[in-house]
């Protein structure tokens, strides 16, 4: 193990790191601390110039109380449950299909196609962004949850097909000649044989997206606007000016639209720390 | 070798059956292939060939040749997003060194070590938006911690976003939060793989510290370094949603990156010029060409080498 672990290092390092460690976690996490620390806040604080002391009352319901029923916040809430869950269905869908056919089939194009979801999932979103509109336009899904939805899918699909492929060759391939001999279909193969060991990577898969579309702006602000389909990124900007300067509300605003993606994380920690780093160790 | 007597005998097979190995691949690949040309592939296209025209997005759009790329040479603000996004880019890297520098810091076995990794990694899950919110509170000039931490040491007060040379450091600094700490979880999962013998290996040869880690670690930790370098790279040159938070291009446009410059000409109050920023848009999508082209160099590379 490297550096040397600490069990074996002189009295004095272990002591100092043990006290480091809570030290620099605070430093790490101190603009996020502060933010909590404004969200249970009462507004008088910020009058009297009490910015960074301790609150003056813990006013912790009464402020998230004011998000949860007293703005659009919830609505906005909903919009991204509604758009991220599709998504995540989606492109996982679309991508166990095409990572099973680029993983277990050998064709000439098969390379190429791989390269063409790769690339195309680390272009800049501008260069999609004048005629992606245009398209949603026409087709009249502009402002709509769906036409967010579509676009999402298509484009998450690039880094799910890579991720899907690289999990499929990396499975016992003889598994799939053996259902060959034994005469098994291929879609049956598929089904019975691939979709079963693909689990870890769908659960893995569908944390990232989920995080991953939760937290998209760009998109948001291009194809849609006003409460009705907003997600709760583009929201909070509408959020935060109708609370101008009440950071105890705004605050309290933010900390309830990152909550999905970190709980989450928690939760499905493991699933999301193994799809993150695939292909971090050879 | 189809054609062997058993399946001559057997009763006339479908084309499908038949084919079934060739035709499969193309059925599963259908749909994605489909949704992919249809939302990305198609549109770069239809962006290049916007960027040759003058287009408000609803009237009649006109041919105007190169005109869009010429009017670009002589853009200050262009030129500025230019140098922006190159600051990203070199500033941006430096969430590699410091994802090591917290990777090698943690990876140790102490009781909590575990919780402590997971709220090191933790900025990384917020959104951008959130991230670039908590920092512009962060650096207010009279309500943010930042400048009560600075006056306790008798220094400041600073006003970075609002100051025209500090304000993209202040926002790229925002950036490397969560990016650091994606870096840091990438090499510590690098770091458990290494070759446990090479580390004895070293020690027995009396490499310590600083040695041991570049020339021993660190070439094992080269899967993690090239992950890292990929999606910093990706991440510099994408940052959109900091900016548009933070400052929304300001002071004096002195923030804007070609994202969001062309964001600014094709979509917001300062008009719809649809042509003008589709050209931003193609010059970052050729910046950003020479890196998807090495990277897929790269991985062409190693899947040759299977």
């Amino acid at each position: 193990m490297f550096p040397t672990p600490i069990e074996k290092t002189p009295r004095s390092w272990q002591l100092t790191y043990q006290s480091l460690l809570p030290l620099a976690l605070i430093m790490w996490l101190l603009p996020l601390i502060a933010v909590a620390v404004f969200s249970i806040k009462p507004a008088v604080d910020f009058t009297q110039g009490n910015y960074w002391g301790l609150p003056s009352s813990f006013e912790m319901f009464a402020n998230y109380g004011q998000v949860f029923f007293n703005s659009d916040m919830p609505r906005y809430m909903l919009n991204s449950v509604l758009i991220t869950v599709p998504t995540v269905i989606g492109a996982v869908t679309l991508s166990c299909l095409a990572g099973f056919a680029l993983g277990i089939y050998k064709f000439k194009a098969n390379i190429w196609v791989f390269f063409m979801f790769v690339a195309g999932n680390f272009v800049p979103f501008q260069i999609l962004m004048v005629p992606v509109r245009d398209l949603t336009l026409d087709m009249g899904l502009y402002n709509t949850k769906t036409g967010l939805v579509l676009f999402h899918v298509a484009f998450q699909t690039g880094f799910c097909t890579l991720f899907m492929r690289n999990f499929i060759r990396a499975l016992p391939y003889e598994l799939v000649e053996a259902a060959r001999v034994e005469g098994i279909a291929e879609w049956k193969i598929f089904w019975y044989v691939v979709i079963p060991l693909m689990k870890p990577a769908i659960a893995a898969l569908s944390v990232l997206i989920f995080t991953f579309i939760w937290n998209d702006y760009f998109w948001a602000v291009v194809l849609t606007q006003g409460p009705e389909s907003q997600p709760v990124t583009a929201g909070i900007t509408s959020f935060n000016a109708q609370f101008r300067a009440a950071y105890h509300l705004m605050s309290a605003g933010s900390i309830v639209a990152a909550l999905p993606p970190v709980l989450m994380f928690f939760l499905m920690q493991k699933h999301f720390i193994a799809g993150l780093t695939l292909g971090a160790v050879k | 070798m189809t054609d062997t007597p058993a399946e001559q005998s057997a009763a006339p097979r479908g084309w499908y059956k038949r084919n079934e190995i060739a035709v499969t691949p193309w059925l599963f690949l259908a749909p994605a292939i489909l949704f992919f040309a249809f939302y990305v592939i198609w549109p770069i296209y239809q962006s290049i060939m916007i960027s040759f025209y003058d287009w408000d997005g609803l009237g009649e759009a006109r041919f105007i040749g190169m005109d869009n790329y010429v009017e670009l040479m002589d853009d200050g603000a262009f030129e500025v997003s230019l140098w922006n996004n190159l600051k990203w880019l070199l500033f941006y890297l430096l969430a590699i060194p410091g994802g090591l520098f917290i990777a090698l810091f943690l990876n140790q076995t102490v009781t909590g070590i575990r919780i402590y990794k997971s709220l090191f990694f933790f900025p990384f899950v917020l959104s951008q938006v959130v991230v670039g919110l908590v920092f512009s509170w962060f650096y207010l000039p009279n309500e943010g911690l930042l400048n009560g931490v600075l006056g306790l040491v008798g220094l400041g007060p600073v006003n970075v976003l609002g100051d025209p040379t500090l304000a993209t450091y202040g926002i790229i600094a925002a950036g490397l939060w969560p990016q650091t700490a994606y870096c840091m979880i990438l090499y510590l999962t690098g770091l458990n793989a290494v070759d446990p013998e090479q580390i004895e290996a070293g020690r027995l040869d009396n490499a310590k510290g600083w040695k041991m880690l570049w020339y021993i670690i660190i070439p094992q930790l080269k899967p993690a370094t090239f992950i890292a370098f990929v999606v910093t790279i990706i991440g510099a040159l994408r940052s959109f949603d900091l900016i548009s938070i933070m400052t929304n291009g300001g002071p004096f446009g002195q923030t804007r990156v070609l994202s969001f410059y062309m964001f600014e000409k094709a979509l917001s109050e300062y008009g719809f010029r649809m042509g003008y920023g589709a050209a931003i848009a193609v010059v970052l999508f050729l910046i950003m060409l020479v890196f998807i082209t090495y990277f897929l160099w790269s991985m062409w590379k190693e899947e040759k080498a299977r």
